[in-house]
């Protein structure tokens, strides 16, 4: 039985943390980290868990915990926002290299400068090609959701994954939330046996050594296999989840697209604004949908080029810019689907938005199925590179 | 009840405004809604103005934007009326609930033509008699709850005298006068 409860986006992850009961959580406890940490470590102290809770003095030493643990045998946890995730940038590739499956939960935030503690995405989509899996959450429940699944899809493929939520837009905000049952969620998640570990007496090894270029092709060659692999196991667990809990995730989901002319790809808790203004839209007759990425590595190319081969025209959304004087990064990998499935029929448009927790309304994203009607209409494509509610 | 309430609160940092809509979330929650409770976050420091928020629903509503056309606001904070546009996208069908001294009329005039409920009531007032201290939040609370109807008035006097038990489990002196704050806020709220 489910229980039903009323918690922020960072106390169910927290709440998540308690029930898995890991190793080890390596993490920083100040700003620029979580409430995670924080509320995690109370259950430390209370006796609630047996993790062992080792505090550092930055994020590097966070991550590097983490990968200390988890290549000694051990299931470790650190959680990080903003600036304190690019500050374990370095150590991320390592953990992702050395095929250590930690779970690192994310409440995105903007990065300095100009100095902003809100939502966006820039800290998350920094780190994107560092070999990590990436699942987003749009709500509470769906951050709580993705936490339970995270272990079970990292240990399976051997590479580390990160649960992203939307800071304070989701992390701070109380909302209604379906728990599972302790019992039943260590059940799913099961215990970690590791193939290789540093503390197997039998089978001493040596891990993260130096890589010369005979091997270092083919390590990473594994790494991006490992990703391909991921897919099919983050469905799988997804299937699993759902036959246990009823809620049914995948690598998207596709809202109202059965007959879609217009289409947005969106990440994050603005994917539920979306739904209202497309449910808006639609009670005017108007066929639009939406794709929600859930899982932003693996990069769902062919499913999103297949979602989208009949729309007219589509805006790809992103909550950060890549600085190139193009496009933003969901849009660049949307594109590249697309031609790679030799689909060339939908105009497309890369829309940054909500930037620095600059509020993403309704009336926001109605904009943009405006200006997509509009393209759809003429054929004219416009500026393909766009700002959301932006002051010029 | 319309299917769904949304609520804004206008207070200064560390006065407890954002703790108050996480109440008000609680309260609903407790009698079966879905709740959205969240704070708008600026910099943070004593005395700033701080906005937090609620969506009270029978369906668990989507959105997760700020509210811009609130069917209630609530300003814990008499002073913050002339510093912030406090009925800014206020519904008329709605109302304003001020912390103040002061009555409905003498207030009206200061908030730029709202046409609807503008209520008051004395919380630090009541704080002091009944807490001793100056925490304007419970019989805000209650003021809301009470303008509003979001929550059942029975059901929530109930509700809060169990978790004020919760709460404050090894100070059982302090529950009887949130207690009584409570009900005086719900009594002496006034409308003009």
């Amino acid at each position: 039985m489910s229980i039903r409860e009323r918690l922020s986006g960072n106390e169910a992850v927290a709440y998540a943390m308690k029930q898995i009961n890991p190793d080890v959580m390596g993490a920083y406890p100040i700003t620029p980290s979580t409430e995670i940490p924080q509320y995690f470590s109370a259950y430390v102290d209370n006796g609630e868990v047996d993790t062992d809770f080792i505090a550092v003095e930055s994020e590097h030493s966070a991550m590097s915990t983490c990968i200390g643990a988890e290549a000694a045998g051990c299931r470790a946890i650190s959680a990080t926002s903003s600036c304190g995730l690019i500050y374990m940038a370095e150590m991320l590739y390592v953990a992702a290299s050395d095929r250590l499956p930690i779970t690192l939960a994310v409440s995105c935030r903007a990065l300095s400068g100009p100095i902003n503690i809100n939502n966006d995405h820039s800290d998350a989509m920094s780190v994107r090609d560092a070999g990590w899996l990436m699942l987003f959450a749009e709500t509470n429940q769906e951050a709580y959701d993705n936490y339970l699944q995270a272990m079970r899809i990292g240990e399976a493929v051997s590479l580390p994954i990160m649960i992203c939520q939307d800071g304070f837009i989701t992390s701070h905000a109380i909302e209604n939330i379906e728990l599972e049952e302790t019992e039943k969620v260590r059940e799913f998640v099961g215990e970690y046996k590791p193939q290789h570990y540093l503390l197997n007496k039998d089978e001493p090894i040596a891990v993260g050594p130096y890589s010369t270029p005979v091997y270092y092709m083919e390590t990473k060659r594994a790494q991006a296999q490992a990703m391909m692999d991921a897919k099919q196991v983050i469905q799988d667990v997804a299937d699993e989840f759902a036959a246990w809990t009823g809620r049914q995730y995948g690598l998207i989901e596709k809202y109202e697209m059965d007959d879609a002319e217009e289409a947005i790809i969106i990440i994050g808790s603005s994917a539920g604004t979306a739904r209202e203004a497309i449910k808006q839209l639609r009670a005017q007759g108007r066929k639009v949908g939406m794709i929600k990425i859930r899982s932003f590595r693996p990069f769902p190319a062919a499913e999103i080029a297949e979602a989208l081969k009949n729309v007219k025209a589509f805006a790809a959304m992103d909550k950060d810019d890549s600085f190139n004087a193009h496009c933003g990064p969901i849009f660049a990998e949307t594109c590249a689907g697309l031609y790679a499935n030799g689909i060339s029929g939908p105009k497309g448009i890369s829309y940054i938005y909500g930037l620095g927790g600059r509020d993403v309304r309704v009336e926001s994203i109605q904009h943009v199925f405006a200006d997509l009607e509009k393209i759809a209409e003429t054929g004219d494509v416009g500026e393909t590179y766009r700002y959301l509610d932006v002051r010029e | 009840m319309k299917d769904i309430v949304e609520i804004r609160w206008h207070g200064r940092g560390g006065q407890g405004a954002k703790t108050a809509s996480l109440l008000l979330a609680d309260a609903a929650f407790n009698t079966g809604k879905y709740v959205q409770g969240f704070p708008e976050y600026g910099p943070e420091r004593m005395g700033a103005p701080i906005t937090a928020y609620n969506r009270i629903s029978s369906e668990r509503s989507t959105v997760h934007s700020n509210i811009y056309e609130p069917d209630y606001v609530v300003v814990v904070d008499e002073t913050l009326i002339s510093a912030v546009d406090v009925t800014a996208g206020l519904k008329k069908e709605g109302a304003i609930v001020i912390n103040s001294g002061k009555s409905p009329e003498e207030l009206r005039p200061l908030l730029k033509g709202y046409e609807g409920r503008v209520c008051t009531i004395d919380a630090g007032k009541i704080s002091e008699e009944e807490l001793g201290k100056n925490f304007p939040n419970t019989p805000m609370l209650a003021a809301i709850v009470k303008v509003s109807g979001v929550v059942d008035a029975e059901e929530f006097v109930k509700d809060m005298e169990a978790s004020f038990k919760h709460k404050f489990a090894t100070k059982p002196q302090v529950i009887e006068g949130n207690m009584r704050a409570l009900k005086r806020s719900m009594e002496e709220v006034k409308e003009g």
